[in-house]
């Protein structure tokens, strides 16, 4: 199952906006953070994540989706949410830590909530999952459509609280995808000396569900793959387990030396980005003209700026309003 | 008084009539946990739900804490009701991360956009041996946690009330329930937690602590077990010529200080119960609320009878010595006339 000519251009449009939308978080991010890097300071404070290279995984699952269903994401969530619909403009406010923000300030970028499109995240590795699986039961009670996907790392399989809920989603034959983005990376262990299998599609069988290992970040396969999974949970017919191979362009966090690469690994890295790839592929099947992906580039970059421009104007909360919002109104 | 009026239930009896009540009459609310279907739950709070409702809504989990929890987090989320049973309040060690990290944080970090309407219903509390992983409190552990209500009963009616109204809250609700005040046969019960319950739904604010007898001398402030232990001290004392008021906390969060500033302006003296560890933990913040309120109202240091700090101990004798109790509390007014 291919992507429609649509839905490559929505892929590709996505994955453009995430990456535009990243280098220019990063390039602010640094404002007030040099000479001396203070984590602190600026105008986007606190730890970064960013998610370059890793936007296929978003892009391939999310085209398959529709407000009504429910993902949860990570630490590193702005790929996913950018392919889920979260509204950028608040997004990016905040990130800013501004009141227009998603949740005025308070969550900040490891904790991005929209009930619109029904986006949650979690910083703690893992558990993203619980929340999805009992969403997933949720539709399942009341008979209402929608399946729920979790986004975790590849690190995120050896927490005991992903196995937990890998088998209830099982036990329970809910509407629940987990995808597993392997960067191959937790930080600065590898994965081969973090998980004692190779691929993680195996550990499907140990929930007796579908395992599916996607190589090479390629967006046509994780669409594909995706598009069997979810339609498998939209059918009742349960959950599923996805693992992509993908690729951390950048640190795990922004100031990360990244010392801990085999040398050379970032070159082959750039020559492996998604996104150049895809828009080679794009022009060579005929399913976009360079004027087509100008168009679609142009588009992304002005959907970048109108939201970083909406989060640098917006006005910081009121630091009274910390103390709103902990319990329902 | 007619038949009804006099009807007398357990702890454990009116938690289940209070969720039963509520599911018949929103098809949102559903019961998941370990053991809480067929067996009715280890402490009886789920007994007779299986047969009415079922096994779709009344959901025996895996032993996976985490997932179930976490689960609850994400159907409430997306417009259920869950009522979630934690077995074991000592459990919460392998499942926090999803209690206050998740359940107690994602209305906030929504900017209040989203609600959370679910109950962490959980046992605590010792005094059978069951050792130190199996017996503990651990009030002031998750009070200290923003984002979590959390609800203590000390008596049947408080416990039916306080069940009702936690479902319906649409924010999270810790509902810690003692072990030996739930009326289980094979459990030591303390007998005046089993009191008449109408029929009829009911709620009792979340937050609102209630004078359980009246005095002059002193308050004693506790909660759950701790306030029968007040009330058995307080009849002592009376013999004694001393007149004790006794508070019950009813809820941790929100905190009723005022309450306990009321009863201490009145008598001037207070001694707090907590069968928790002494340290940073609840008996410090009942004093605190009353200090930095205004120590002019303190006629003597007040006294704390809490659980020594260390791990519950398994033997009887070890046990019983370091639990609060009557002749503590008795003992905690004598120290304080003679300081």
């Amino acid at each position: 199952m291919k992507p429609t000519q649509q839905e490559q251009h929505w892929m590709y449009r996505n994955m453009v906006t995430s990456r535009r939308f990243e280098e220019t978080i990063a390039k602010i991010y640094f404002e007030g953070k040099s000479p001396a890097f203070n984590m602190a300071s600026g105008p986007i404070p606190g730890e970064m994540h960013l998610s370059d290279g890793q936007e296929p995984v978003a892009a391939g699952v999310c085209a398959h989706l529709t407000p009504e269903d429910v993902v949860t994401a990570t630490h590193r969530p702005h790929h996913q949410a950018i392919a889920k619909g979260v509204n950028l403009d608040k997004m990016a406010a905040e990130i800013f830590g501004k009141a227009s923000g998603l949740s005025g300030g308070r969550g900040g970028h490891m904790h991005l909530f929209d009930t619109d499109v029904n986006f949650a995240c979690s910083g703690i590795i893992a558990q993203g999952m619980g929340p999805a699986v009992g969403a997933a039961l949720s539709r399942k009670m009341q008979g209402r459509p929608g399946v729920a996907v979790a986004f975790v790392g590849e690190g995120a399989v050896n927490q005991g609280g992903w196995h937990e809920a890998m088998n209830l989603a099982a036990v329970w034959n809910l509407p629940f995808v987990c995808v597993i983005e392997d960067n191959a990376w937790g930080i600065s262990v590898a994965k081969s000396a973090a998980t004692a299998v190779p691929t993680n599609d195996v550990r499907a069988a140990a929930y007796g569900i579908p395992g599916t290992r996607v190589e090479g970040n390629d967006p046509y396969a994780i669409y594909e793959a995706a598009g069997e999974a979810i339609a498998r949970a939209r059918n009742g017919e349960g959950p599923s387990l996805i693992e992509v191979e993908t690729y951390r362009l950048a640190g795990h966090f922004m100031g990360d030396a990244e010392d801990y690469r085999p040398e050379g690994e970032k070159d082959g890295l750039t020559a492996k980005d998604p996104i150049p790839a895809m828009r080679a592929r794009l022009l060579k099947e005929g399913a976009a003209s360079e004027e087509d992906l100008a168009r679609i580039e142009a588009e992304a970059e002005a959907r970048v700026e109108a939201a970083i421009k909406f989060a640098r104007e917006s006005a910081d909360p009121a630091p009274e309003d910390a103390l709103t919002a902990v319990f329902a109104a | 008084m007619t038949n009804s009026n006099e009807r007398k239930l357990t702890i454990a009896r009116a938690m289940a009539e209070a969720t039963a009540q509520e599911m018949r009459v929103d098809p949102k609310v559903f019961v998941m946990g370990e053991d809480i279907a067929a067996l009715g739950g280890v402490y009886g709070n789920t007994r007779g739900l299986l047969e009415e409702f079922g096994n779709e809504r009344i959901r025996d989990t895996p032993i996976s804490e985490t997932a179930f929890i976490g689960a609850a987090v994400g159907a409430a989320q997306d417009g259920m009701r869950p009522v979630v049973e934690l077995m074991f309040v000592d459990f919460f060690g392998v499942c926090f991360d999803a209690i206050y990290n998740l359940m107690a944080k994602n209305i906030y970090f929504s900017g209040g956009k989203l609600k959370v309407p679910m109950v962490l219903m959980t046992s605590t509390g010792g005094g059978y041996s069951d050792g130190g992983q199996h017996s503990q409190c651990l009030y002031g552990t998750f009070a200290h946690l923003p984002g979590m209500k959390v609800v203590a009963p000390s008596n049947a009616y408080d416990a039916k009330g306080l069940m009702t109204a936690a479902i319906r809250d649409d924010s999270p609700v810790v509902y810690m329930y003692h072990k030996g005040l739930q009326g289980m046969g094979w459990l030591g019960t303390e007998a005046g937690a089993t009191v008449h319950v109408p029929e009829e739904p009911y709620t009792l604010e979340i937050g609102k602590a209630k004078v359980v007898r009246e005095g002059k001398d002193v308050s004693i402030v506790s909660v759950g077990m701790g306030v029968h232990n007040a009330l058995k001290a307080a009849k002592t004392l009376e013999a004694q010529g001393v007149s004790a008021e006794v508070v019950d906390l009813v809820s941790l969060v929100p905190f009723d200080r005022e309450t306990i500033r009321t009863s201490v302006g009145k008598t001037g003296r207070l001694i707090v119960v907590d069968e928790d560890y002494m340290s940073y933990g609840l008996s410090g913040e009942i004093i605190a609320s009353v200090t930095e309120h205004d120590i002019s109202s303190l006629k003597a240091a007040p006294k704390r009878v809490a659980f020594p700090d260390v791990p519950i101990p398994y033997a009887r004798v070890m046990e019983q010595f370091c639990l609060p109790n009557p002749d503590k509390i008795v003992a905690a007014w004598h120290d304080m006339k003679a300081a």
